[in-house]
């Protein structure tokens, strides 16, 4: 079943643009994502829209529909009205460079002044041991697929380009929360460092990065909050970081 | 936009990939001291590897400590049929335990067991529980760890020389359009940067491919756009050879309905997890397709593959657990039979297997893809899956231990980009594992010749010839467009070169794709070359064009049904083809194939095999040989 839709994609460079309007086929069973490929394909050869997977796996396609951050691949047509136009539009928190493709590099520098893993010195290959329940809580934020439509609907940095400096926004928190609560991680300090390095004093919990997830990792519940949390108790209490690190090197050895 | 500015980089290795093979390989040779460059055709750490769900093979033994090396190695030259390449099997069995232990290392988190080991999962052609996995996001947790195991040395790098991109640097969206040679050895790459069509130029006595696969030359494929097969062309161009290209893994599980996801992969732990086959008359038709050569592994009957599940000492595998080119044919052949789903596949079914909860919680991205692109619930109802051209098997002819392409001075390939390791069919699980020992090996190898390699210098000519062929598309008006030719293309292979084949389709198959290499030349793209997709698909095509003629010329002197190449015309394997591996290499004009003798197993690993399942696949005469003593 194939029918006729209207839709609005934005097109221009870093320097100007515009919503343009076309008529485009869609057919039965078909996402955002196979519609602007058969614009392409078929009215605007040159019309730039990353994508990889098409599966929801890569987080490649971001973008903006009716407003909303997407993955392209993951919307589909049939979630729309019969005499809906959809618009389509570039992530909003990020410099456009082309079309329907931003530059994303912030993420990219963010994640370089995370401090990486560490584990203990001396573990052996094939020696660690850790339990399933406790490898559970990290491995949701693993499940992170880096689309970065958190990052774009976060309202720190979406429209507070000054914000971008001091905030590594939901993607890097739930990146130091994974290794915080990583069974091997050694670092200390880390949520003290997302407080006072990483701005994490100035996410107010409005849940929006959690809604657009499209791996529905509960980023503030159970990354954010407990961090936040956890901060103000052991900031002042250095013996009970020392027991939890102790406890948990008994386990993992 | 004639004159164009040109970058210029110079590296000691440049690794043209960021998938699991090519970080690996970027890994290993920044540790050995040397300076690195990572191009990739995406953003860093969106390579096809993500979409790998099942698991990494390793005979770690956790779960059964029967496993070994020796146990993983027979797996995997059963499964490719004996036409392996019996030393990359060996190495790749022996040190991916090694591997995985070392992510851990890095920080992945696996799966784990109840005594807090590394958990492994059963797969098709595996004979113990052996893939190292994250519920079926496996591929993703490989490439973030290989990804943060990059930044973690860019910022010890910041530490130690005040640069973090001092050693390492990634270069994402990027498409390298020539390898370059000056005197007979590699020099270096060009090509341009996607977001803007400005020029790059490095320098480098080294390149490691690590480019993955071919799945777009095909019409119905898991792979996503990426995989045109550009290493394979790149090293075909180089004058290196391919082996073997007419050995396609057809998965036999990809999505088929809605038709804007066909092809997309089911994870084969569906299978493992105990996920069944059906087809319209509710019959598990697998008992049917059992071949000889696996009758005294796989159960015969539903009583004794149920039981399987929970002792598997004692009964033999679900049939589901063939080898992937066995399920594959099995389905293709419940279709054409009329005993097909409504959408042209048959069922698999998991929910009447697992408890919902169960099924959620061990399929998970199943669980969501089929929900969001389907609306099918797996924990309530059946999926419909049909085969999807996954993996080639076929790649640049290398040098086991080194990874270095025959005939190339300075160039290197890795994973699924490199020939030989899988034979004729590849196990699942073992594509991860693949990635990670020959990507290290890779960046070894790279290391150790470049440290005796003098500087590379790229002549003005090369980079002005080069510089030529990017122009072309658009100096061109009113020619063919792209995307229609690509089309065309897929259409060709899909129908001609697929998972059946025939010498008279294999024949009609070469001629249109000489006639497309003809229009190809006066392809012309529109625009400007800012973040033009067009302009990137005419690169792409050139590439995928080269790979379809590969396989269809493989495909047509290969007079046997092996792995992943049927012929229609020949149904049964044949020992004498089981010695010979077909040789691509490019003219220029066309591609030649050669037929090149395997080299025997030596005693040690070929006595590691029963005499009598060796008979099945050798000649009399090697079988008296024996292999051969070292």
């Amino acid at each position: 079943m194939t029918r006729k839709i209207q839709m609005r994609i934005w097109r221009g460079n870093s320097e100007s643009g515009s919503l343009q309007d076309v008529s485009v086929d869609a057919n039965e069973g078909e996402v955002v994502l196979d519609v602007i490929h058969r614009v392409q394909a078929t009215q605007m050869g040159d019309l730039a829209v990353r994508w990889n997977c098409k599966a929801g796996k890569c987080g490649s396609c971001s973008v903006e529909i009716n407003g909303k951050p997407r993955l392209a691949c993951m919307t589909q047509m049939a979630n729309f009205a019969e005499d809906e136009t959809i618009t389509v539009t570039p992530l909003r928190a990020f410099p456009v460079i082309k079309d329907l493709v931003t530059d994303v590099s912030f993420n990219y520098k963010k994640a370089m002044e995370i401090p990486s893993f560490e584990p203990p010195a001396d573990l052996k290959p094939g020696e660690a041991r850790m339990q399933q329940i406790d490898v559970e809580r990290s491995q949701e934020f693993r499940k992170c697929i880096e689309c970065f439509l958190c990052q774009d609907t976060c309202h720190v940095i979406r429209d507070h380009e000054e914000n971008k400096k001091s905030f590594a926004g939901p993607r890097f928190f739930i990146r130091i929360a994974e290794l915080d609560m990583h069974p091997l991680d050694m670092l200390r300090n880390r949520k003290q460092k997302a407080q006072e390095e990483h701005g994490l004093g100035m996410c107010n919990i409005t849940k929006c990065c959690t809604e657009v997830c499209p791996e529905h990792i509960r980023i503030t519940d159970n990354a954010i909050i407990p961090m936040k949390e956890r901060v103000v108790d052991v900031k002042y209490d250095p013996v009970r970081w020392l027991g939890s690190k102790i406890r948990r090197r008994e386990e993992v050895l | 936009m004639s004159t164009q500015q040109m970058e210029r980089h110079n590296y000691d290795i440049v690794v043209i990939g960021a998938g699991g093979a090519g970080l690996r390989a970027a890994v290993e040779a920044r540790e050995a001291g040397l300076r690195v460059a990572i191009i990739c055709k995406s953003l860093f750490g969106k390579a096809h590897t993500v979409m790998a769900e099942g698991g990494i093979a390793a005979s770690m033994g956790n779960v059964n400590d029967s496993d070994g090396w020796q146990v993983h190695f027979r797996d995997t030259m059963r499964g490719g049929k004996f036409l392996n390449n019996y030393r990359m099997a060996e190495l790749h069995a022996k040190e991916a335990p090694e591997r995985v232990w070392e992510l851990e290392i890095w920080g992945a988190l696996f799966d784990r067991t109840a005594e807090g080991k590394i958990s492994q999962r059963n797969f098709g052609g595996h004979e113990y529980p052996r893939l190292a996995h994250v519920g079926d996001r496996t591929g993703l947790e490989l490439i973030r760890t290989m990804q943060q195991r990059i930044v973690a040395l860019q910022q010890k790098d910041k530490r130690d020389h005040g640069d973090a991109e001092s050693h390492i640097k990634v270069f994402a969206e990027v498409t390298v359009t020539e390898i370059l040679k000056e005197g007979g050895k590699i020099a270096g790459i060009y090509g341009y940067r996607r977001e803007n069509g400005v020029e790059v130029l490095f320098e480098a006595p080294a390149v490691v491919l690590a480019t993955g696969g071919v799945g777009k030359t095909f019409k119905i494929t898991s792979n996503s756009w990426e995989g045109t097969g550009d290493g394979h062309a790149l090293a075909l161009k180089a004058g290196g050879n391919l082996v073997d290209m007419e050995f396609l893994q057809f998965h036999p599980t990809g999505m088929v309905w809605p038709p804007s996801v066909r092809g997309l992969l089911v994870t084969e732990s569906v299978r493992g997890d105990g996920g069944v086959l059906s087809n319209s008359d509710g019959v598990r038709f697998m008992f049917k397709y059992i071949p000889d050569v696996f009758k005294d592994k796989y159960a015969d009957n539903e009583e004794e593959a149920d039981r399987w599940y929970d002792d598997q000492s004692n009964n033999r595998r679900p049939p589901e657990l063939l080898p992937r080119d066995e399920v594959a044919r099995a389905i293709n052949a419940e279709v054409k039979a009329g005993r097909g789903s409504p959408h042209g596949g048959v069922f698999l079914d998991v929910s009447t297997r697992l408890p919902a909860d169960v099924i959620k919680k061990k399929l998970p991205s199943m669980w969501h893809q089929f929900m969001e692109l389907a609306n099918v619930d797996i924990t309530k109802e059946a999926m419909e899956v049909g085969p999807t051209c996954h993996y080639v098997m076929g790649g640049v002819e290398v040098d086991p231990d080194t990874a270095a392409a025959i005939g190339v001075p300075g160039l290197f390939a890795a994973g699924e980009v490199a020939g030989g390791m899988h034979g004729s069919n590849r196990l699942g699980g073992n594509s991860l594992s693949d990635l990670l020992v020959f990507g290290r090996r890779a960046g070894m190898g790279a290391a150790n010749y470049v440290k005796n390699a003098p500087a590379a210098k790229v002549s003005d000519e090369s980079i002005k010839r080069a510089a030529e062929k990017i122009q072309a598309p658009f100096n061109r008006t009113g020619g063919e467009n792209p995307y229609a030719l690509h089309e065309e293309l897929q259409e060709l292979t899909q129908n001609l070169v697929g998972i059946i084949r025939t010498k008279t389709e294999l024949q009609e198959a070469i001629e249109k794709i000489a006639d497309i290499r003809k229009r190809i030349e006066q392809v012309s793209v529109s625009g400007d070359r800012q973040f033009n997709p067009g302009f990137h698909l005419s690169f792409d095509l050139d590439n995928m064009l080269l790979i379809a003629e590969s396989t269809a010329k493989s495909a047509i002197v290969r007079e046997e049904s092996r792995g992943g190449h049927t012929r229609d015309d020949f149904p049964g394997m044949n020992p004498k083809w089981r010695q010979i591996n077909n040789i691509s290499s490019f003219t220029g004009k066309e591609i030649v194939v050669k037929q090149q003798s395997l080299t025997d197993m030596p005693t040690e690993l070929f006595d590691l095999f029963d005499p009598h399942e060796l008979e099945k696949y050798m000649t009399p005469e090697e079988m008296t040989k024996g292999g051969v003593k070292q």
